[in-house]
């Protein structure tokens, strides 16, 4: 009974994190003298105020939710995958180049090999750095954070050059675009608003990656070699290889994510010269969705809607009481801190649970689940 | 065109320009030498870099005054080291991501205090040139090394320094020795809690000055997001240095003189795309690290919480 108790406080742990977050971002807003209620009400309000504001919210959701279920296998995997962001980009970038030259192939065909071309750039952008950790032992998080800002020069170049919307070429502006896609090749609207078929993938595919890594062999072996990489290798399995799969489809749900954001959202590619301006950092963001889910692929929905709805209602809040919508960025990092910081308390209550256990069934000292360890083959 | 970027004048400048572009980088990777070296990967630079930026760039714009600017992005730098050191130390948070949570936090805030507070860009005098007397003289070497601010110079002195404290005081060997195996250390009764809590501080102190480096003695100006990376890359500069302060100055050295060439290649009208030429440095980092890292062994702690066998 009390184990029950307990393991509903554990699922809770990212709600109460998240409640101290709004309640640090509470004191801050008393700070920048601005009545944290009216605040937060306009935050709401503009989250889930109306069905319009729902669907803007489910909108921004959804690249977060795809990120989100690239970072759960990696993060599984033991891999840390920072590179959302350049992945996002290469994957948006080959989608658009796909859109922009098979015009003449009927919509669903063209979406549908756009989707695919996004999965693909993502999984390259993914795959190097794999490569590069399982076979070079280069840290990930730092090949990523490179390939991220390799990425967006890349974009830069090919949206002021070579992809650049001709009829941008010949002004004097030269606005860092892409042509339009047709309209037929953007992704079908589910509602009158802005909701579009790409949420719905995002959800079918979060089925799709609880079944990859909880009911496959593939998906056990990366959560195997994420778990304890020695004993991995000693049960026959290819470490470097499941370290290379789970950095490649990390990146491929990024890049998928990216595809969707130009087929469903703006229907071309265009360039502040920053990562941001054309992710909206749910490169970072997805990450975070992915922990608040606690690395669950269906966890990650819910997770994914609550921070869509924070960016969202960022927007109103600033309109309304005139705070930065920078402060959701702030209240994003505390959640992150105080998440990871919580999980002590969990692991806490399971080694106390172990100890409670009949002594037969308690495993050996070195044996007990360890979570801190896990990073620690660099 | 080539001749151009060849003549004394020219190369002077770029490496000049490459000595002083290293500044923020040393500051940044030597403190996370140090907690890297006592097994704390703090991934929060980035972050901890835009707030010392920005708090150092705020006061200096208020007051005038550049050293109360220094000295308040080095208190902000300790507070969020301590914050840091917490959450490492005491709740045995997963480093790579309470990172992460970190530089999100900095992000945020730095731009949060800005538009709230600042609204605009502006820009300040940053810290004066100093010519250090008789070196100066020197031909060609003179004019590169010996004609920078005072941040430069301090980045270049914190090198040997950082290399004395680490392999030669006691302070050093308790680093390591936490850093490699912290279980052994803890025997002999060296508390590993106060030595990553002091390293982890330090980090963010250091981490923070380089944030400072950049708006008030090299840019001096503060934009959002203005460090864009240079954090991340920082992190990446201790691998490469593979945890040794002279080697993490050769990486910086490396990695600011390619990004400085980049830049005047811009300037003198070179035909390659600015965008391409902006990649390289990244491109460059990459490819070294493939060559070097897989030569050198991490700390072995790296990573790991320390929590007393009961």
């Amino acid at each position: 009974m009390q184990s029950k108790l307990s393991s509903l406080f554990d699922a809770f742990l990212p709600v109460i994190a998240t409640l101290a977050a709004l309640a640090v971002g509470a004191v801050m807003l008393l700070f920048l003298k601005v009545n944290p209620l009216e605040a937060y009400a306009a935050l709401w309000d503009g989250a889930f105020g109306s069905a319009n504001s729902f669907a803007e919210t489910l909108v921004k959701a959804t690249p977060l939710l795809l990120v989100a279920l690239g970072i759960c296998i990696s993060f599984r995997g033991d891999v840390i995958n920072i590179g959302g962001e350049g992945q996002m980009i290469i994957g948006a970038v080959l989608a658009t180049w796909v859109g922009l030259t098979l015009t003449g192939l009927p919509g669903w065909l063209a979406i549908t090999l756009a989707m695919l071309a996004g999965f693909l750039g993502g999984a390259v952008w993914g795959g190097i750095p794999g490569i590069l950790k399982a076979y070079f032992r280069v840290n990930e998080i730092l090949s990523t954070v490179m390939m991220n800002a390799i990425a967006v020069q890349l974009m830069n170049f090919l949206l002021r050059g070579p992809m650049i919307d001709p009829s941008q070429a010949e002004l004097a502006s030269k606005i860092p675009q892409t042509a339009r896609l047709l309209d037929i090749f953007h992704l079908p609207r589910l509602a009158p608003t802005r909701l579009h078929l790409g949420a719905l993938i995002a959800v079918v595919l979060a089925i799709l990656v609880y079944i990859l890594l909880w009911r496959t062999t593939a998906g056990y072996r990366i959560r195997a070699v994420g778990q304890n990489p020695n004993a991995s290798r000693y049960a026959g399995i290819k470490v470097p290889r499941y370290v290379v799969l789970a950095l490649l489809l990390s990146g491929a749900f990024a890049g998928l994510a990216g595809a969707v954001q130009v087929y469903g959202v703006n229907y071309r590619m265009i360039t502040d010269g920053s990562s941001s301006g054309f992710t909206g950092s749910a490169g970072f963001n997805g990450i975070v969705a992915a922990l608040f889910g606690q690395l669950h692929p269906i966890w990650s929905i819910p997770a994914s809607i609550l921070f869509g709805a924070l960016l969202v209602g960022a927007n109103k809040m600033q309109r309304v009481v005139q705070v930065p919508s920078a402060l959701i960025t702030v209240l994003n990092g505390l959640v992150v801190i105080f998440v990871v910081s919580s999980e002590i308390w969990r692991r806490r209550r399971q080694r106390r649970r172990l100890a409670a256990a009949p002594v037969e069934e308690s495993p050996p000292e070195e044996d007990q689940p360890n979570v801190q360890t896990k990073e620690a083959n660099q | 065109m080539i001749t151009d970027l060849l003549s004394t004048t020219v190369l002077i400048g770029i490496l000049a320009s490459g000595v002083r572009l290293a500044t923020p980088y040393l500051y940044a990777a030597i403190g996370e030498t140090f907690s890297q070296k006592s097994g704390v990967l703090n991934l929060g630079v980035e972050g901890q870099m835009l707030i010392g930026c920005f708090a150092a760039f705020y006061v200096a714009l208020t007051t005038g005054n550049l050293w109360l600017g220094l000295l308040v992005a080095i208190l902000v730098g300790a507070l969020m080291g301590l914050a840091m050191a917490f959450v490492t130390v005491n709740l045995h948070a997963q480093q790579g991501i309470s990172g992460i949570g970190f530089y999100l936090f900095g992000l945020g805030m730095s731009e949060l205090l800005f538009q709230r507070l600042m609204g605009t860009v502006e820009t300040v005098r940053g810290f004066p040139k100093i010519e250090i007397p008789v070196l100066i003289g020197i031909p060609f070497i003179g004019e590169i090394l010996f004609n920078q601010n005072i941040l430069v110079y301090g980045a270049y002195l914190l090198v040997p320094l950082a290399w004395f404290i680490l392999n030669k005081t006691t302070l050093g060997l308790k680093i390591s020795s936490v850093g490699e195996n912290p279980d052994a250390a803890d025997s002999l009764g060296v508390s590993v809690a106060r030595v990553r809590y002091f390293t982890i501080t330090l980090g963010g102190v250091l981490s923070s000055v380089a944030g400072a480096s950049l708006s008030i003695a090299l840019l001096n100006v503060f934009q959002q997001n203005m460090t864009s990376g240079l954090g991340f890359i920082a992190v990446a500069l201790v691998y490469f240095g593979a945890w040794r302060p002279f080697g993490v100055l050769a990486g910086a050295l490396l990695f600011s003189m390619v990004n400085s060439l980049q830049l005047w290649v811009q300037v003198l009208n070179i035909p390659i795309p600015s965008d391409i030429a902006v990649m390289m440095p990244y491109v460059l980092t990459i490819l070294v690290l493939v060559a070097t890292v897989s030569r050198v062994r991490a700390p072995s702690a790296l990573t790991r919480p320390f929590e007393r066998e009961e």
